[in-house]
C-alpha cells in the first residue's frame, strides 16, 4: 500500500483524531480500501482454512447459546447485523430521539467467540438508510477496530474478518468519524463482544468459573433539549436532532442514562430473572460515559472490572466501575430471593435518569444470611436501657 | 342531577344502594369573579373498605382488613380534580405555593405537581373563600367515593416468613397493569364513575388526609397491640395506592425496588356537611380478609 508514501504530510489518523473526520481523511480511507479491494480480488474463504460456524444474534439483554470452554480448534465465526435507523422512545413520556442501531436493538447484540477465533462480520446497511456507518471493534486490531475498513453507505454492504486475540469483553460502535462518531453512538450504535478464554472462566486461582444464566446490560447517555415549555422534544430525523444534542453533549450532562436504549426497559415485565442458586453473568458495557453497576442486596461474586479475562477478577466486590468505552463482566450466584435492584450507584443517574434494571429471583429464602428479627414497631418504653444491657 | 344505583360487591355479598346528588358551591375570586365549585352528593350506603397501610400477624406481613363500613352522612365531594386555573387563584393570592414546571400547566387540565402541604394550603383557602369546611378526603372516604374505580392492593398470598414472598407479589401485580400515557388530560378524559365523579384512577393520583400506619393484626385480624402513625407520609390514591411524603410534588422517580411510583400528584376535596359528617356517623366492622 503506498497511500502513506503518497501522503507524506498527512498526521496519520491514529495519532490525530482531532483531523479525522476532515474531508481529505474520507479520501485517505476510500483510497485505503479501494487499495485493499484491489489487493485482495479473491473471496475471503480461499486464504483462511478453518471451520465455520454462522451465529444468529439475539437482541440484549439476552445472549446467543454458546459454549462456555470448548475442546474445539479455533473457528470462523459468522456474524451479520444490518444497521436500522428507526425513530426510538428513550423514556416513560414517550421522548423520541431519531435512533441509529445496529440488528435494530439498543444496545447491538453481544456476539460471543473464543480467544483464538475469527470474528467474519457482514455489516449491511440498507438502501433506506440516511446516512453511512461503520464498525469499530475495540477487540479487534488495526484499522481503527476496522472502522477504517467497514464505512458503508446506504444500499452497501461489508465483510470483516478479524481475530480474537485477547480474552474479555469488548465494546464495539459505530464510528464514521469527527463529531458523527459520538452521535451515531448515543443515536444507539454500541454493543459488545465477549472473547472467552478457551478453556473458560477462571478464578484467581485458576479454578474453573461457570455461569447458569448471561445478560448483557449496555448502558446509554442521550441529551435531549428541551422546549420552551419545558418538555422534552421529540425528534424522528437526524438532521434536526443531531445539531441540537451535539451542543447539550458538549456540556457533558446527559438527561437519561439508561440500559438497554430506554427508561423501564429492564424492570417489571422486562426485569431479568434467575433462581436462588444460580450462577449470573452480567456483561456491561458503556461506549461513551463511566458507569458504576452495583447490586441492591448481592454483590459481584467475581468481577473483571475492566472486563478483560487474563487479568484475575477481584472478589466480593459490593460496586465496580466501568470505564466509559469499555465493558466490564461481574459473576454472581443469588443466594436470597426477591427484587434486585442493578442499578449505576450513581443514584442521581440510576433513580432521576433511568439506569436501573432489576432481577426477580425466586427460590427459598436463607435466614441466616437475613433475619428480620423484630418487626417495625413502636419503640418499647425501656428500649434504650435494654440496648445499654446489651 | 339524581341517579339511581344498585351495586353488589362480589367478593363480600354486601349490596348497596346509593343516591347521586350534584350540587355546586360559589367561590367569590380575587377578582370578583365567582368561581363554581362542582361537587356531587354521595348518599350514605355500606361499602367494602380495605384498609391502607402495613399490616402483620405475628410478625408476618399480610393484606390490609378488609372492613365493611356503614355511613350515615351523605358525602360531598368535587365532582373533578382541582384545576391548575382554580390553584393559580390561590397562588396568586399568595395562599398557595406556585408550582414548578415542566409539564401540565394548561388551566384546563388538573393542577399537577402539588404536595399533600400545597393541596391542605388550597383547601384552607377555599374553605376561607366560601365559608365552608373543605379539606382533603380520609382514604376511606376516596375508596367509597371511587366506588369501582378503587384498585383493591390486597395480594391474596399466604402470611409468609419469607420476606420475598409477598415482595415479589405485588412486583408481579405491578407489572401487569399497562403503562399510562403521563401527561395530564383535560378533566373527564378517563370517564366518570358510577356516582359521576371524574378521572379516578386516571393518570392523576389523588392525596388523602389518611396518616401512613403500621399495624399488628390478632389472629382474627383484628388490630391489635400497639400502632404507628407516620403523619408525614400520606396515602395517595389512583390506579393503585402508594404512600408518598407529604412535601412531595413529584413521585415519578423510578425508585429501586420499591414498587411503582405514581404518574401525578393531584387532588380533590370534600366539603364537611353541615356538622353532622362527624367521624361517629360511620360503622365499621371486620370483614373475612379473602
Amino acid at each position: 500500500m503506498g497511500v502513506m508514501v503518497d501522503r507524506p504530510r498527512e498526521q496519520s489518523p491514529l495519532v490525530s483524531g482531532r483531523n479525522f473526520m476532515r474531508t481529505n481523511h474520507i479520501a485517505y480511507f476510500a483510497a485505503i480500501l479501494v487499495t485493499l479491494i484491489a489487493a485482495v480480488p479473491c473471496r475471503a474463504e480461499a486464504d483462511l482454512k478453518l471451520p465455520r460456524e454462522k451465529v444468529t444474534l439475539v437482541a440484549p439483554p439476552f445472549v446467543h447459546p454458546h459454549e462456555q470452554a470448548t475442546k474445539a480448534g479455533p473457528k470462523i465465526i459468522e456474524f451479520t447485523m444490518t444497521v436500522v435507523e428507526k425513530p426510538i422512545v428513550i423514556d416513560e413520556a414517550g421522548t423520541t430521539i431519531p435512533g441509529f442501531t445496529f440488528n435494530g436493538s439498543i444496545p447491538g447484540p453481544l456476539m460471543v467467540v473464543h480467544e483464538g477465533d475469527y470474528v467474519e462480520l457482514t455489516l449491511v446497511n440498507p438502501a433506506t438508510s440516511t446516512m453511512m456507518h461503520s464498525i469499530d471493534f475495540h477487540a479487534a486490531t488495526g484499522a481503527l477496530g476496522g472502522g477504517a475498513l467497514t464505512q458503508v453507505n446506504p444500499g452497501e454492504q461489508v465483510v470483516l474478518r478479524w481475530k480474537a486475540t485477547r480474552a474479555g469483553v469488548f465494546v464495539y460502535h459505530c464510528a464514521p468519524g469527527g463529531s458523527m462518531t459520538p452521535l451515531h453512538v448515543l443515536a444507539g450504535m454500541s454493543g459488545a463482544v465477549m472473547v472467552l478464554p478457551r478453556d473458560g472462566l477462571r478464578d484467581a486461582g485458576g479454578k474453573l468459573l461457570h455461569y447458569d444464566r448471561a445478560y448483557y446490560i449496555g448502558e446509554s447517555d442521550f441529551y435531549v433539549p428541551r422546549g420552551d415549555d419545558g418538555k422534552f422534544q421529540s425528534f424522528t430525523e437526524a438532521s434536526d436532532y443531531f445539531p441540537k444534542t451535539l451542543e447539550l453533549m458538549r456540556k457533558l450532562i446527559p438527561t437519561h442514562v439508561v440500559f438497554e436504549g430506554k427508561v423501564g426497559a429492564l424492570t417489571g415485565k422486562n426485569a431479568l430473572q434467575a433462581k436462588v442458586g444460580e450462577t449470573v453473568l452480567i456483561i456491561h458495557s458503556q461506549a461513551n460515559r463511566d458507569s458504576r453497576p452495583h447490586l441492591i442486596g448481592g454483590h459481584g461474586d467475581y468481577v473483571w472490572e475492566t472486563g478483560k479475562f487474563h487479568n484475575p477478577p477481584e472478589q466480593g466486590l459490593e460496586t465496580w466501575f466501568i470505564r466509559g468505552g469499555s465493558a466490564g463482566a461481574a459473576l454472581y450466584t443469588f443466594r436470597q430471593p426477591g427484587i434486585y435492584a442493578y442499578l449505576s450507584h450513581n443514584l442521581i443517574e440510576a433513580v432521576e435518569l433511568g439506569a436501573v434494571a432489576h432481577f426477580k429471583v425466586e427460590g427459598k429464602w436463607n435466614d441466616d444470611l437475613m433475619k428480620q428479627v423484630s418487626p417495625p414497631g413502636p419503640i418499647p418504653p425501656d428500649g434504650i436501657s435494654q440496648a445499654k444491657a446489651h | 342531577m339524581l341517579t339511581l344505583k344498585l351495586k353488589r360487591f362480589t367478593k363480600t355479598g354486601v349490596f348497596t344502594f346509593s343516591l347521586v346528588v350534584a350540587s355546586t358551591s360559589l367561590v367569590a375570586s380575587s377578582s370578583a369573579q365567582l368561581q363554581t365549585v362542582e361537587a356531587i352528593d354521595i348518599v350514605p350506603h355500606a361499602f367494602a373498605y380495605r384498609m391502607a397501610g402495613d399490616f402483620s400477624q405475628a410478625g408476618r406481613p399480610v393484606d390490609a382488613p378488609l372492613v365493611a363500613v356503614t355511613r350515615t352522612s351523605v358525602l360531598h365531594i368535587m365532582k373533578q380534580q382541582v384545576t391548575a386555573a382554580e390553584y393559580d387563584r390561590c397562588v396568586a393570592e399568595a395562599r398557595c405555593m406556585a408550582r414548578s414546571p415542566p409539564e401540565g400547566f394548561a388551566p384546563n387540565l388538573p393542577a399537577i405537581q402539588v404536595s399533600w402541604r400545597d393541596a391542605t394550603a388550597y383547601a384552607t383557602w377555599l374553605s376561607s373563600k366560601t365559608g365552608e369546611t373543605w379539606r382533603l378526603p380520609t382514604d376511606e372516604e376516596w375508596v367509597f367515593a371511587a366506588g369501582s374505580r378503587f384498585h383493591d392492593d390486597a395480594l391474596s398470598v399466604a402470611a409468609s416468613r419469607d420476606p420475598s414472598v409477598r415482595w415479589l407479589a405485588r412486583y408481579e401485580k405491578e407489572s401487569e397493569q399497562e403503562a399510562l400515557d403521563q401527561r395530564p388530560r383535560p378533566p373527564g378524559a378517563f370517564g366518570a364513575n358510577e356516582y359521576g365523579l371524574l378521572d379516578l384512577s386516571g393518570n392523576v393520583w389523588e392525596w388523602t388526609n389518611t396518616c401512613f400506619i403500621r399495624q399488628s393484626l390478632d389472629t382474627k385480624g383484628k388490630p391489635a397491640g400497639a400502632s404507628t402513625a407516620n403523619c408525614g407520609v400520606r396515602v395517595v390514591e389512583g390506579e393503585h395506592r402508594t404512600y408518598v411524603t407529604d412535601f412531595v410534588r413529584d413521585a415519578r422517580g423510578t425508585g429501586c425496588a420499591v414498587g411503582k411510583p405514581p404518574s401525578n400528584l393531584g387532588f380533590r376535596l370534600v366539603r364537611e356537611g353541615n356538622g353532622f359528617a362527624t367521624m361517629a356517623s360511620v360503622f365499621r366492622r371486620l370483614m373475612p380478609n379473602n
